[in-house]
């Protein structure tokens, strides 16, 4: 990250994290990575706001589900659809029972 | 203030179970596959409700165009009905929607797969920093005071689908699916036929390209 490097000569720097944040805030990272990120924003407020922020940016982006409503299911539409299920289960059932008249 | 914040941001470290191979499904989603495979209206009735909004959702984000997610929307349940006998794991359900709900979206906008591949850099990505009181801060809004007011949110949600929909398209849809529809990273994965790393790394660039627009957005705000 664009802030100060000489603050963390041990352990991960501003930038190594910056590439990780997104495996970090989904948990996706070993433990020991995971260990030297926490060590590390423990003391850099910097990065603990940027962590924040995008894990905001995440939360806001999970709000979006559902966000936009396609309009209602015509009753030829959904009929159709029906009768493809229908037809799928039918040949799903002579396939298992080969006695079944094929129609 | 800090060490709330802090605290709010400490993530267990644990890993998740996770197989690197197989999906792991939610049990609603299998016990919904299951059903449909046996022939259950209720389920068919069910799937329909849900599957229509999230494959429209997806496929208005991927195309644009409201007329054409509302079509992928219906040629996609109409696929999954005409071929569901073929799907031979139930928890594999979502993915394998999403996957026709994909194609189907390429070939209603079949232009756009030839467009050159646009690449965001990790480096465009990165907060600038300023010299402030002989320390180097980096230029960020207050994130934590989000806009309460129903008129702020409503732009600032306006903001963000306008940022997405900006997203280069090979960010845009790993954004959409992991962090609007919510694939894990293997359903992700499999839909759009990469490498889970690769999945990772879109998925890093997409937020952090989220979360600079969105940014600039609030500091502006604060300015005004």
């Amino acid at each position: 990250m664009a802030m100060e490097q000489s603050a963390h000569k041990h352990g991960l720097g501003c930038r190594e994290i910056f590439a990780q944040l997104s495996a970090y805030i989904d948990a996706e990272l070993p433990e020991a990575t995971c260990e030297e990120i926490q060590a590390h924003i423990a003391n850099c407020p910097p990065c603990v706001e940027f962590i924040n922020s995008l894990r905001r940016t995440v939360e806001l982006c999970h709000g979006r589900a559902n966000a936009e409503r396609p309009s209602p299911l015509s009753e030829d539409a959904r009929e159709k659809l029906l009768a493809a299920y229908r037809e799928m289960i039918a040949a799903r059932k002579r396939g298992e029972d080969p006695c079944q008249p094929q129609s | 203030m800090r060490e709330h914040r802090q605290k709010r941001d400490r993530i267990s470290c644990r890993p998740r179970f996770r197989l690197q191979s197989a999906i792991v499904a939610d049990k609603t989603e299998v016990q919904l596959a299951r059903n449909l495979l046996s022939g259950d209206l209720a389920a068919f009735d069910r799937f329909v409700e849900t599957y229509q909004t999230k494959i429209f959702q997806y496929s208005y984000m991927m195309c644009g165009h409201r007329e054409d997610a509302e079509e992928v929307a219906q040629e996609t349940l109409l696929k999954v009905f005409q071929s569901l006998d073929q799907l031979r794991e139930p928890e594999r359900l979502k993915s394998w929607v999403f996957t026709i709900a994909r194609n189907s979206c390429y070939m209603k906008r079949r232009k756009s797969v030839f467009a050159p591949l646009q690449e965001l850099s990790l480096e465009e990505l990165m907060p600038v920093a300023a010299e402030a009181g002989g320390q180097r801060r980096i230029q960020i809004a207050d994130w934590t005071a989000l806009p309460d007011d129903e008129v702020l949110r409503k732009e600032l949600r306006e903001v963000l689908d306008r940022a997405i929909g900006e997203l280069p398209e090979i960010y845009r849809a790993v954004v959409v699916l992991r962090d609007i529809e919510e694939l894990t990273t293997e359903e992700a994965a499999e839909v759009l036929g990469v490498s889970i790393e690769v999945i990772k790394t879109r998925l890093h660039r997409g937020r952090l390209a989220l979360r600079q627009k969105l940014d600039r957005y609030l500091q502006n705000a604060a300015r005004n």
